[in-house]
């Protein structure tokens, strides 16, 4: 690309170029020749979200004809339309994942009602048949992992106290805390989980006075649902508590107290988008998929994780891949005693009700507001 | 400057008076008011350059990048001047009270309360024409916003609490009252993963400026801006306002009520922060939710020191930062750089322009001009 040469000049002609008002040249994209445009709310090296889907923008790089643009800490307003629209107009991205929920509407409607010749994919937003068909939704059931790194922090809790540090109330926070708990009272009928709710999504000393006052009430395995769990993993290993991960492999963090994590596995998913894209395929408007589908996975067992505990948590974890084995199934009563889910239903992975979670299961000490 | 005023009045309030920033007066004055500010902000693209030259990468490249993804292309003019709209509004919510020597820096929670009074009168009127919504939305999100910061100088007025603390705090406070809103009274129950209020409507929505894809937002803050710099520089309040901040005693013994100057003031700011606030909803988000808390009341505190609180130079430094932040996205995608540069090359400008302070009046350059 003769960018370089085109900009030493533009530079020179200063107003000139100025006053034209012209745009570079947009890139059309050959067969398989594609520029990818990648938006994080975040930081990239956050050890947490923004970071798992940098891993996942660092995997298309290695593609052949790829190239890829990112931007990091693009608040969640119009910066974020320009933002897109910066990367279509200057860069020629033809495919766009901006990735932070607040992202999706009205901010990547809008663009890709603009834009209707490119594509929108957003991660975590809801597609309807009523939103354009040039933008998609994607997400992962990482409940799953939760749920297998509830099973083994159950096996590893000595007090039988358990803690998370949430950001907000929502659905799939609720769902994520009401998993794992479940998981640890498999490996712990006795165990209980207090969750304290910080009220945003980054915010360290929060982060860090919640894991701090857990500890204090003696739980002794702590796991998190924050854009950042460093702070969390961090503090908790400095305690000595031990800590299941959350986002990305936060095992280098704390390598003595880290027992296993639930991640996301975007690094593997946008590989397969992108190589539908280049081939002219459509890329399903609405996709969803857990550890089956290689969406989300577990990170390694920590060293001090004994055996029945591993053995425990591949046997749900095989359960959960090979699609026979249901997380929330009936019966589960919530912490307040009222039956959520009764006795005989199933709801699977894909059950539209479990997007509507506003419950925390027996077993959670706190409250959803 | 310093030697126009004539001697026997130097030192008096309205001695100091005369020596803040106009724009107008002597041209060797205005001269001044320009060519210094532009000296540090070149020394900051300097400052700038060998910083990220010891990152390895090419200052011309920067300077090209910078320059494209701010002002080269049309696209990059709107991209600059839609960042640029709501600083322009949440900066005179900080420069008008400076006026009375009152620093205030809360405009984030007046632009956040004007949000959620604009969209409560939204969804309060959902049979309303839309004109009239918009109007209503304009006028709640104002006086929301004005309210907001007339308690922070309420507080100092007849409490004696330092506006400035209080006026920080108060963000909190209305950063709290939002969540609260939007979490629970307000919520659409619709609205799972990301709790918000409900819309208020595609028809009740502000367009962009024709023509552009900028709304209609810079163009209400120009129009603030501009009515804030004659309220300030041409009219009796806007004198007797200079005059208390100068010397609030000598104002107090000339018989001017400073209190009802500072009540006022405190409500024009706010209700300037507040329209802010509005705008992003009608005009953006279209409903209220935490994305509103971006950052626009504390980024207007930058722009309006950085144009030495004159409301009229508030226009220019806000594009200028709006175009700072436009070109960050293209220096993190081309030359790799992290998001934090912007805010090196912010907080060099910022310094620079501060330090400057001290050159004027010093150069017999200006003078010679003047006489």
């Amino acid at each position: 690309m003769n960018f370089d040469t085109i900009s030493r000049r533009g530079i020179l002609k200063g107003t000139a170029a100025f006053t034209l008002g012209t745009a570079l040249p947009l890139r059309r994209a050959s067969a398989k020749d594609a520029t990818v445009g990648f938006v994080y709310v975040g930081s990239r090296d956050d050890y947490g979200y923004n970071q798992a889907h940098a891993a996942g923008a660092a995997a298309l790089k290695k593609m052949a004809g790829i190239k890829v643009v990112e931007e990091e800490k693009v608040p969640e307003t119009d910066a974020v339309e320009k933002t897109m629209e910066s990367m279509i107009n200057l860069d020629g991205a033809t495919l766009l994942f901006p990735t932070s929920f607040g992202y999706y509407n009205p901010h990547m409607i809008k663009m890709a009602l603009k834009y209707p010749k490119l594509r929108f994919e957003h991660c975590g937003g809801l597609w309807t048949d009523k939103d354009p068909k040039n933008a998609g939704s994607y997400f992962g059931y990482i409940d799953e992992a939760q749920h297998v790194s509830g099973v083994v922090a159950g096996h590893m809790t000595k007090s039988g106290k358990l803690g998370f540090v949430a950001a907000k109330p929502i659905p799939q926070v609720l769902r994520n805390i009401n998993a794992f708990t479940m998981g640890a009272k498999m490996a712990n009928p006795k165990a209980t989980l207090q969750v304290i709710f910080t009220g945003d999504w980054s915010m360290p000393v929060k982060e860090a006075e919640a894991t701090n006052s857990l500890i204090d009430q003696g739980v002794d395995v702590v796991t998190c649902h924050v854009d950042g769990p460093k702070t969390v993993v961090e503090n908790a290993a400095r305690r000595g508590a031990m800590v299941c991960g959350y986002h990305v492999n936060q095992a280098v963090l704390a390598p003595k107290a880290y027992l296993t994590g639930a991640e996301w596995n975007w690094e593997v998913l946008y590989p397969r988008f992108v190589k539908m894209f280049t081939a002219g395929e459509t890329i399903p408007n609405f996709y969803r998929g857990g550890l089956k589908e290689e969406i989300v996975k577990v990170s390694p067992y920590g060293a001090m994780v004994p055996a029945a505990a591993r053995k425990q948590a591949d046997e749900v974890k095989a359960g959960l891949m090979a699609g026979s084995y249901v997380i929330f199934k009936g019966p589960i009563v919530d912490n307040k005693g009222k039956t959520v889910i009764a006795s005989g239903v199933s709801r699977g992975q894909t059950d539209p009700e479990l997007e509507k979670m506003d419950y925390l299961v027996d077993g959670v000490i706190g409250a959803t507001s | 400057m310093k030697a126009d005023v004539g001697a026997p009045v130097a030192k008096s309030a309205v001695g100091e008076l005369l020596r803040l920033p106009p724009f107008g007066g002597k041209i060797g004055g205005a001269a001044e008011y320009v060519v210094i500010p532009a000296l540090a902000l070149a020394a900051s693209l300097v400052l700038f350059g060998i910083f990220v030259a010891l990152f390895g990468k090419n200052p011309l490249d920067l300077y090209f990048y910078m320059y494209q993804g701010a002002f080269g292309t049309w696209f990059s003019w709107q991209n600059t001047l839609t960042r640029a709209a709501p600083l322009i509004l949440t900066a005179l919510c900080t420069a008008l009270p400076a006026q009375l020597g009152m620093v205030i820096i809360g405009g984030e929670g007046a632009l956040l309360i004007g949000a959620l009074a604009a969209t409560g009168a939204a969804l309060a009127l959902p049979e309303a024409p839309p004109l009239f919504v918009d109007v209503a939305m304009a006028c709640t999100g104002m006086v929301g916003g004005g309210l907001w910061i007339v308690l922070s100088g309420a507080l100092r007025h007849y409490r004696g609490v330092n506006e400035t603390i209080s006026s920080l705090l108060l963000v909190y406070i209305a950063l709290a009252i939002l969540n609260y809103l939007v979490e629970g009274p307000m919520r659409d129950p619709t609205s799972l993963n990301k709790p918000s209020t409900r819309e208020i409507g595609v028809a009740n929505m502000i367009g962009n400026i024709p023509g552009m894809d900028v709304h209609w937002g810079f163009v209400f803050g120009i129009i603030a801006a501009l009515l804030s710099y004659i309220l300030i520089y041409h009219t009796v309040f806007g004198f007797a306002a200079r005059v208390a901040g100068g010397n609030i005693r000598a104002a107090k013994v000339v018989g001017l009520s400073v209190g009802r100057l500072i009540l006022i003031i405190c409500f024009l700011a706010g209700a300037a922060a507040g329209l802010a606030g509005m705008m992003e909803v009608a005009a953006v988000q279209g409903r209220t939710n935490a994305n509103l808390a971006a950052g626009y009341g504390f980024a207007g505190i930058l722009v309006a020191f950085l144009a030495r609180q004159n409301p009229l130079a508030v226009i220019p430094v806000a594009i200028l930062l709006g175009g700072i932040g436009a070109s960050g996205g293209l220096l993190q995608r081309r030359l790799g750089l992290p998001d934090a540069s912007v805010l090196v090359l912010q907080g060099v400008i910022f310094v620079m322009v501060l330090a400057s302070d001290t050159l004027y009046g010093r150069w017999n350059i200006f003078k010679r001009g003047a006489s």
